[in-house]
């Protein structure tokens, strides 16, 4: 069995609204940043998983992202893997 | 009616599951029987609402974690079967997330966790949900909710539209939802999740009767 580390990266959509991620420009412009265009705010989600090779483990994190980790109503997901 | 029983569900992080017991034993004299959150029995209750509130601690996404709850699974059987399905507040977004009810809920516009009286304008009676409202077109439920922007894509939307499967309308807005939605059915009507807490409004001392049409509903054929 073969491990990989996982780093799965969890985004809103473009077409939805991110007011956290407003509020958090509005707040890095108070704190005298210059230049930001845009700040969205999404997830990591980092996993350790053990499988036969790495078609195998995509397999089983394409399912996790699109049943679980991710809602793809209003999110998009991809993911960067390493084996171990 | 008399044996007529309503299945409240309980998950860890529930806290309407007693209001809403509560509204339908005390106010409306219709029996209630808890159910636990890992029960897949089904068979003994003619129909179900998932209360409000946190399950699961809202972590990953509200309602993401409580779809896959042994008695969520079996509810896809309950729902063919036409009989009635409720879901209130965090019980809608664990209707969508789960499939049962198309689009999504995420954080209100403004971000404030929104805890006020609302008005609603009755746009469709799919169901049967409200039809015993009488000629009064326009209700006033409590919300309390800090992910109750209903957000959906263009072609869902006009799908809700055209088959009138959108129950309820903010008449302002609070949280800044697509269409001032606060409440859908599914296709067959027999499902409907609404933002709003109906069983919070089934007393005059407390603010309102409001909640007491559509909590009947659930009797109702």
């Amino acid at each position: 069995m073969d491990q990989f580390a996982v780093k799965v990266f969890v985004r809103l959509r473009p077409s939805v609204l991110d007011p956290a991620g407003e509020a958090t420009k509005s707040a890095s412009i108070k704190l005298g940043a210059e230049g930001i265009k845009s700040l969205r705010i999404g997830k990591m989600i980092e996993v350790k998983i053990e499988g036969n090779g790495e078609n195998e483990v995509r397999g089983k994190i394409d399912l996790l992202c699109d049943r679980l980790f991710a809602n793809t109503v209003i999110e998009d997901y991809e993911y960067s893997l390493e084996k171990l | 009616m008399d044996n007529f029983t309503v299945g409240v569900v309980v998950f860890p992080g529930s806290n309407c599951d007693r209001d809403v017991s509560w509204a339908l034993e005390g106010c409306l004299d219709i029996r209630t029987k808890y159910l636990w959150h890992e029960s897949s029995d089904l068979s003994d209750v003619d129909a179900i609402v998932l209360p409000g509130g946190f399950s699961y601690g809202d972590y990953l996404r509200c309602g993401a974690i409580a779809r896959f709850s042994p008695l969520i699974n079996a509810l896809d059987e309950f729902v063919k079967s036409g009989k009635k399905v409720l879901g209130i507040c965090n019980g809608f977004q664990i209707l969508t997330e789960s499939g049962f009810l198309p689009g999504a809920l995420v954080a209100n516009k403004n971000l404030n966790f929104i805890c006020d009286d609302v008005e609603l304008d009755i746009v469709s009676s799919k169901g049967g949900w409200f039809n015993n409202v009488d000629e009064k077109q326009t209700i006033k439920l409590p919300i309390a909710h800090g992910e109750g922007r209903y957000h959906c894509d263009s072609d869902t939307l006009k799908k809700l539209v055209d088959n009138e499967l959108i129950a309820l309308r903010y008449k302002n807005n609070p949280n800044g939802s697509s269409f001032d939605i606060a409440g859908i059915t599914n296709e067959k009507g027999n499902v409907l999740g609404l933002m709003p807490h109906p069983e919070r409004a089934c007393d005059e001392t407390i603010g309102g009767t409001d909640g007491l049409f559509t909590l009947k509903s659930l009797i109702l054929k």
